[in-house]
């Protein structure tokens, strides 16, 4: 059984001038226990919205959230508090994540104290455990946020999203504000963790390179909607939705000549007035009628995607 | 997917730009420093005319302190250029009068940062700012630096440029004003064109186009290019030369096949074996422990050395002097 199951999630957020932004856009998918499902899609096509609705920390304005079966979608008080304790977050800046006042012990203790678990002894051994596990030395509980590199700070997240053994973890950007050299230690921490402790991640970011790495499955996401979604190695090496594939032609490296790659024209649509029918027909390079007309269903099983193209189907 | 960043560029440097004479821009020697501390240390090098030079390395290695000295836009103070020349076309930069500097810049050097927004002026639009740019240095009427403004926001991939002369910066979004600044920038056509983090702040389909930009207008106008950056896929795609800082130097420098097939820094080398893309789906990447140095408490030697898996006593104890072109670099114990 999957550990998360969406059912056509959506959430519009009032936009410019009375408009609405459908930020997330009839989302399905499903992540089960331990498995690592990758986000990634271009700034504002709703990766971040999409984590804090399923999170629950945004009122979702359609579908439906399952969570060990249980449906938490209109969960509130003590029973979303309960199942608060089996997903917990990571944010990109982890500096504005802890509070500045705080000792690392109190911030990595916070969860506990919120959910009313051990007693003050207790609770401290179990942040130098955390600690420990995170990789930071034993003194850290007594320092301060701003005493720690950036690298340090996102362990210290870390740390106080590990802190009540959660189920499922939404890492947000959690490494793309640090320094390459960082970002590998990061990575290694994230995976190593999954591994001992069974964890699920929805890993969002925009980097392709980092999701294809650390991902089982990849979902790609375009304007709210996902666009193509499968196991990791068949988004990478057969792409079905022409965005996947501009978006895999995009990621600089050597080696790659003009005529290898595609370079989509214009920007990103306005997502308080999206283009009719497939999202993506203004800038595809393999525009047909029909797409500028019908909005293509994610067709497929293990590997889906949305695109009329016939190349494109399951 | 991206294959580790150690292949050939197919794509090879600008036709003669090796062969372009000499340096357009000449810097020997820089050390700025703040306070005590050096900030950029004893930094040389060179760029020639039509060649896009990549100037890479991590948060807070100096790669804008670099750039920003070069226009002679550092603030001074707290910042202060303790020593160093800066030569371009036969004068040293740092011996000039400010009235001569403003000739020279956005006249013979441009620069593009990388947020768009708060290089341009919120309140006139679009055609005005480069109008006003052609006529603070070239002897036009209003109207032809207008039609002028126009061409050049065609050059750069605006659509519409008309219309676009009459918006305002917040009515474009983020790759347009990359554009605008672009097309700003060449408006005097510059010898050197220093882009600081142009596309850091875009979406990739985006930075696509802008580094394909840049990459036309350098081949087809012979400018040189300082391009800065801590991503080593757009320098492995578009340099010809990598020059990567690490704590205020340069520890290493050549041309960008070269680096990438045979790095000889240590830093470098682990630099390039960590990143993602250069290892398999899942397995551990092999990690640099510890973390980059701020400036003051960098530590004596060679500043990687803590970070260093094979660092020699003497890496602590002195710093390394780099080596002669074509392939420089700063190393007690290079890797082969
Ligand atoms: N609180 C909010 N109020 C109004 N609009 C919002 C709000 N949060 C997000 N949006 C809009 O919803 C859309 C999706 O935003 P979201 O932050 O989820 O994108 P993202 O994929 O995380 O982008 P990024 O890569 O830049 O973090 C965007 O158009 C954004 O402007
Ligand atoms: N105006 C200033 N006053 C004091 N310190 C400064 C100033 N500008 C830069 N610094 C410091 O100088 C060092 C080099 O900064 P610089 O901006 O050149 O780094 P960078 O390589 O461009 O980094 P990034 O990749 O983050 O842009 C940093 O430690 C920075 O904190
Ligand atoms: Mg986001
Ligand atoms: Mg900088």
């Amino acid at each position: 059984m999957s550990l998360l199951e969406l059912r056509n999630l959506s959430k519009t957020y009032p936009g410019a001038g009375g408009s609405t932004v459908q930020a997330v856009a009839d989302v399905s998918l499903t992540i089960a226990p331990g498995e690592v499902l990758g986000v990634v899609g271009e700034s504002g096509c709703g990766k971040s919205t999409l984590g804090r609705t399923l999170l629950r920390l945004t009122e979702p304005s359609g579908g439906q959230i399952l969570f060990d079966g249980q449906d938490i979608t209109g969960l509130r008080g003590a029973g979303l508090k309960a199942v608060r304790r089996n997903l917990q977050v990571i944010f990109q800046d982890p500096f504005g994540a802890l509070n500045p006042r705080h000792t690392v012990g109190q911030i990595v203790a916070e969860p506990l104290l919120v959910q009313g678990i051990g007693s003050r002894a207790t609770r401290a051994a179990r942040v130098a455990e955390l600690l420990q596990i995170v990789g930071l030395p034993e003194g850290a509980a007594r320092r301060y946020p701003h005493e720690f590199s950036g690298g340090q700070r996102q362990r210290i997240a870390i740390a106080r999203a590990l802190a009540l053994e959660p189920k499922l973890i939404v890492a947000d950007e959690a490494v793309s504000a640090l320094d390459v050299s960082v970002q590998s230690q990061i990575i290694n921490l994230i995976a190593g963790l999954r591994r001992r402790l069974g964890l699920a991640i929805l890993f969002i970011s925009h980097d392709l390179s980092v999701i294809r790495h650390v991902s089982d499955r990849i979902a790609v996401m375009y304007l709210g909607r996902i666009v193509e979604i499968g196991p990791a190695e068949a988004i990478i090496s057969a792409p079905r939705h022409p965005y996947t594939q501009a978006l895999l032609s995009a990621i600089p490296r050597a080696g790659v000549s003009r005529a290898d790659r595609i370079v989509l024209k214009g920007d990103l649509p306005d997502p308080s007035n999206p283009p009719p029918g497939c999202a993506f027909h203004t800038r595809c390079p393999k525009v047909m009628d029909i797409c500028r007309q019908r909005r293509p269903e994610l067709a497929g099983a293990r590997h889906a995607s949305a695109c009329h193209l016939p190349e494109a189907q399951p | 997917m991206p294959p580790a960043p150690r292949t050939v560029s197919h794509q090879g440097p600008a036709s003669g730009a090796q062969a372009a004479g000499g340096p357009v821009l000449s810097i020997a020697g820089l050390t700025i420093r703040l306070g005590a501390d050096a900030i950029v240390e004893d930094l040389s090098l060179d760029v020639r005319a039509g060649e896009m030079l990549g100037l890479v390395g991590e948060s807070g290695c100096g790669k804008s302190v670099t750039a920003l000295s070069i226009m002679r836009l550092l603030a001074e103070p707290p910042m202060r250029v303790a020593a160093g020349a800066i030569g371009f076309g036969g004068q040293d930069l740092l011996a000039l009068p400010e009235d001569r500097l403003r000739r020279i810049r956005g006249n013979d050097i441009a620069m593009i940062f990388q947020e768009p927004m708060t290089s341009l002026n919120p309140v006139y639009t679009v055609g005005d700012q480069i109008a006003e740019a052609l006529l603070l240095h070239r002897d036009l009427s209003r109207r032809a630096a207008l039609a002028e403004a126009e061409t050049l926001l065609a050059r750069v991939g605006i659509p519409a440029p008309r219309g676009a002369l009459g918006r305002y910066p917040h009515q474009m979004s983020g790759g347009q004003r990359q554009r605008v600044m672009i097309a700003m920038a060449l408006a005097c056509g510059p010898k050197l064109l220093v882009a600081d983090e142009p596309t850091t702040a875009l979406d990739v389909t985006v930075q696509a186009q802008i580094l394909d930009l840049l990459d036309d207008l350098r081949r087809e106008t012979g400018m040189a290019v300082v391009l800065i950056t801590h991503d080593l896929g757009v320098v492995a795609q578009y340099c010809d030369r990598v020059a990567v800082m690490y704590g205020g130097r340069i520890v290493e420098e050549a041309p960008a096949a070269r680096l990438f097939e045979q790095p000889r820094h240590r830093y470098t080398e682990a630099l390039l074996r960590t990143i993602p893309a250069a290892n398999p789906p899942g397995a551990d990447l092999p990690a640099i422990p510890g973390s980059v140095p701020q400036p003051g408490q960098r530590p004596p030697g060679c500043a990687f050395h803590p970070r260093c898996p094979a660092a020699l006593p003497r890496c602590s104890a002195e710093a390394p002097e780099i080596t002669a072109p074509p392939h420089r670099f700063a190393c007690w114990n290079p890797a082969q």
